[in-house]
Parts: C-alpha cells; structure tokens; sequence
C-alpha cells in the first residue's frame, strides 16, 4: 500500500517537454531522493504533485485518492506540504505567524466567531498559537519569533521554511533543496534536523538536493531524473556505481 | 477550557472596555465642543463616514494586496438601496442601511469572483471600470433620478449614528485581521503561492476580503445618503475613489489606524482648503508628494495606534480581576 503514487505523468509546455513519464511510488515513512543535473525537471515533479501544475498526462494518487485538477491548497489539506527552492516565506510577517498561517486550515474557529470575539475565537486562536511554538522550539527558532520573516538569516529562513511546512501537519514533505545555500556544517546540520523530523512526525519526505553527501546520507532510495526522465534508481551505492548517472553528471567519456 | 484562555479572554475584553471608553470620552468631548455647531458637525460626521471608507479599503488593498480603485462604485450601490427604501418605502433607517450594505457586499461579491483572478494593475483597471459601470447605471436609473440626482432623501445621519458605525467598523476589520481568517488574507497578500500551499484558499480570503470590505463602503454610502438628503452620480465616480486610496495611502497600507487617521486628517485639510478655492488642489498635491518622499510607506503602514499591554495589565491587576476563584492566574499571563 503505498502512500503517493505518482502514475506515468507527463508535462509539456508548449515543445517542451519538462517531464516525460514519471513513475513514482512512496512507501508510508520512506525518505526518498530525487536529484538530477540543472532543468532536469526535479522542482516541476514537485510543482506537478502539488497541483501548481496540471500535468499534460498521467495521474498523482495520494492515499488512493485522486489529485487531479485539485487545487495546491485542497492538495495541502490532503496531506502535502513542500518548501520552495528560492525561499518563499512571509517575509514581511512575524516569523510566528508564518507558521501559525500553516494551521489556519486546520482551525476549527469560524470568521463569525472571530469578527464576534467569541470564546471559540480564543480558544482556536490559543491552540494554534502553542502548536505554533512548540514547532518553533524544535527548529530552535523560538528567540526569533517576533521578528520578521525577511530580517532572519539565510539558514534560519530555511529552517522556518520547513517549520512552516510541517505546521501544515502533512503525511508527505517535500523538500525543495534544504541545503541549497548552506555551507558543510550547516547542511550537516540540516541532515541531522530532517533525519530527526523523519522519524520524529512519522513523515514520508520526498527530497530534491544538489548536495550529494546530504542525499547519500540520508535517502535510502534515490531517483535521478534527466531531461524529464527517469535514467535510474535504487540505493545510494547502486547510484554512485551507476554508469548513466556518471555520464549525465560528468560528461560522455571521449574516446580518442 | 483552561486558565490561559481565560486570562487572554479577560485581557480581551479589558482591552476592549478600555478601548470602548477612551472612545466614548473622544464622542463626549466632541458633542460638548461643537455639537452646537452644524457646520462642524457636519465635517466631522463626514469624517467619519470616511473612516469606514478608508478602513474597509484598507482591508482590500493593504490586508489582503489586491488593488482595487472602485471603493466609491460599492457605495454608490450602498447609498442608492438604503436611500431608495428610506424614501420609497419608509423603511427603518437601520434596516436601509443593512440591506444597502448587503447588496453592496453581494455585488463586491459577483464582481470579486471573476475579477480577482487578475492582479496588480490588470485588477485595478478592472474594479475602476466596474466603478464606472455604477455610475453610468445610476445615470440612466430614472426612477432614482438619473443625471438629476435623487432628491428628498429623509435626514437621518448625524454626527452619532457616523461615529458608532465608524467604531463598530473598526471593531470588526481589527477582530478580523487578528484572527486566523486575517492571518489567511496577510498571506495572500505576502506570497500567493506560498499562502496557496500552505493550504489557504486563496481565492476565497481575496473574495471575502472584497465583499466584506464592498459592505463596509455600501454602509457608509447609506450614512452618507441620508447625511446630504441629495444623491448625484458625481458623487460615486472614479476621482472620489481615488480619495478612498490617497486616505489609504496616507495612512499607510495594513495599518486600521493609520488610514482612520488619514481620513479624518484629510476630510478636516480638504474643507480648510476650501477657502482658497483653485489653489486647493495645488496645496493638496503639494502635501501628497511631500509625504511620498518622506514617508513613502504611509504614517503608520503595518503599525496600529494601541492601548500598550502594559495599561491593560496593569489596569487588570488594579482591579483584582480573576484573583477571586482561579487565585494568580492573571498574573501567570503577564
């Protein structure tokens, strides 16, 4: 039974065809990698599952239930969340109410309530705020929660990032390259950070990455994707040792 | 339910008393320095009739980030309804006024649904040709007057009925800004497809943003009808909308402060201008431009003028609110 099933999806635009037959299956609890040279198509299979694109062809099935034509938000509410590769916060919010807006869905307090100030108003309004917290206290953002969004560091904005997502209480996370960006220790960082929400949240992560080390490390299977197809798959040794991934990184070997 | 929502409810609704009764002794203050005046009271009943105007606009274009320029079109529907059935029908003033803001709402609402798939520039030309659209309907509406203008509307506004529907106005756009629902429009306004994907439905906070906002100016449209007792299409075109945004604007974008103190500023500067007549508009420009380069952002863009946290601790504890039965727990919250 597998959690995503993402079935022979293509997606053109125009000539261009970005993705071509993409078959993928996520087992509940995998940590899955997905990498690839530059415009291979990784951030398109990611904005195809999450309904920002219609794919030209082919389905993505979650829990048995068909995604199509659902919109990115419906698709969150079933239980997908991502980052986004160049950071997409709210950067002119507290970091606080960056992920409170995650739970919004989740509220149970209706606009009435609010506008009246009713007792259900705080009472949802409270709950959100301690889940809010709790999350900021794992990524260690907790100092930082009056702040704006913007004003934080680089790999803060990261971390917040994937805060954010979580706070969306997803089954399925993906990561849009976490460590793009980051020097050696503070990927190290992150690899330990993903690991531990992993296992933590019970989270299926399906992860695009440039970093090889932070895939190898963590990804038990991984997928390489080139020119919008799938070239290989298989354990982080089968990939090192695999001649096509080899030619799609390095170059054709020129004999002479 | 647990200790700390009710020490954050008793903060609220101190917070609120405390807020209510600054407001009452602003009301109090100003009946008893010139209610015997009807010039000024006029001007300050117009005042405040500007302040939902600019506060609900605000909601619209500072809160959630769409650009509208068609404030004056919503309440041109608001004051046309509610001064129809005033006059036509003899209906309770209240009662006008309610179904002048609904069927401005529900028309912010048809009008939302398919505009607000646009953005930026595409979307303020659509909302100012729907304003447009108003007035030329009223125009050729010759049971409400057409280009004559509507007269024998009953006088009903004055400076009382303005400034309560200016501060419940207020009450509801703060509430709801500061709720989860306000939250979902911030986001909208902050990143549209990270809001998207986080799971805010992005086209509902903008239409909901839109209608409510479209209400709120439908309101002050009824205040206004029975204000003037005289309607003109003239008085909904696109410059009066524009009006809405320079207050909006002054004030500064996500603030509900900023923008009622805008318009209030504005509505006093525009009638102290009146007297050097064509140099009115230059000074006013003049002013417009010289905030643009000092303070571009708008007096109190994304600020509120507040009762600090302290005051309403403070005040909570003086009077031994909660100590009764839950023991310290008002002083946990602080």
């Amino acid at each position: 039974m597998s959690l995503l099933d993402v079935n022979q999806v293509s997606m053109h635009f125009g000539g261009i065809k970005a993705v071509t037959d993409f078959d993928l299956h996520l087992v509940p609890g995998e940590l899955v990698g997905l990498i690839g040279p530059n415009g291979a198509g990784k951030t398109t299979v990611f904005n195809v599952i999450t309904g920002v694109y219609q794919p030209t062809c082919g389905a993505v099935v979650l829990n048995s239930g068909d995604l199509s034509g659902k919109k990115p938000c419906r698709i969150t509410q079933a239980g997908i969340a991502r980052t986004f590769q160049n950071i997409r916060l709210f950067g002119s919010l507290s970091v606080l109410d960056n992920v409170k807006i995650a739970y919004h869905f989740h509220a149970t307090h209706g606009v009435l309530a609010s506008v009246l100030h009713g007792s259900k108003h705080f009472a949802g309004e409270e709950i959100i705020t301690k889940k809010a917290l709790e999350l900021l206290d794992i990524f260690g953002l907790t100092p930082r929660k009056e702040e704006k969004a913007r004003n934080l560091p680089y790999g803060e904005q990261r971390r917040l990032e994937i805060a954010r997502a979580l706070a969306a209480r997803p089954q399925l996370l993906l990561l849009d390259e976490p460590a793009a960006g980051m020097n050696t220790n503070e990927s190290r960082d992150l690899v330990r950070l993903i690991d531990w929400i992993h296992h933590e949240f019970g989270l299926t992560i399906l992860l695009i990455e440039h970093h090889m080390d932070v895939v190898m490390s963590i990804c038990r299977r991984i997928v390489v994707l080139d020119y919008g197809r799938i070239i290989a798959q298989g354990t982080p040794d089968e990939i090192r040792a695999n001649p096509k991934v080899i030619e799609a990184y390095l170059g054709e070997e020129v004999s002479s | 339910m647990n200790d700390v929502t009710k020490a954050t409810l008793r903060k609220a609704w101190m917070r609120t008393t405390m807020g209510l009764a600054l407001v009452s002794v602003l009301y109090l203050g100003i009946m008893f320095a010139v209610s015997g005046d009807a010039y000024y009271m006029q001007i300050l009943t117009l005042a405040c009739i500007n302040i939902i105007l600019a506060v609900s606009l605000n909601l619209i274009n500072g809160f959630t980030g769409q650009f509208s320029i068609g404030h004056a079109g919503f309440m041109g529907v608001g004051a046309y309804v509610a001064a129809f059935l005033t006059t036509e029908f003899k209906a309770p003033f209240l009662l006008a006024l309610a179904v002048g803001a609904l069927a401005a709402a529900t028309v912010g609402f048809l009008v939302g649904m398919p505009t607000l798939r646009l953005r930026g520039d595409y979307l303020a030309i659509a909302t100012l040709g729907f304003g447009e659209i108003i007035r030329v309907v009223i125009v050729n509406l010759d049971r409400v007057g057409g280009s004559r203008g509507y007269t024998g509307i009953p006088s009903i506004t004055n400076f009382t009925w303005a400034f309560s529907f200016a501060v419940i106005t207020i009450m509801i756009i703060r509430h709801f800004i500061n709720s989860t629902h306000g939250r979902a429009c911030l986001a909208v306004r902050e990143d549209e497809i990270a809001a998207e994907a986080m799971g805010v439905d992005t086209t509902k906070y903008k239409v909901m943003a839109f209608s409510i906002g479209a209400g709120f100016a439908g309101l002050a449209g009824g205040l206004f009808a029975h204000l003037l007792t005289f309607l003109h299409p003239s008085s909904f075109d696109f410059l009066k909308s524009v009006d809405y945004l320079v207050m909006v604007v002054v004030g500064g974008w996500g603030s509900i402060t900023g923008p009622a103190a805008a318009a209030v500023g504005l509505t006093i500067m525009n009638e102290l201008l009146r007297r050097f007549a064509e140099l009115r508009m230059l000074v006013y420009a003049a002013m417009l431009i010289g905030i643009m380069l000092l303070r571009p952002q708008g007096l109190l863009a994304g600020r509120e003028l507040a009762l600090p946290d302290k005051w309403v601790e403070f005040l909570i504890k003086k009077l031994r609110l909660g100590k009764t039965k839950e023991g310290r727990s008002s002083d946990e919250s602080a």
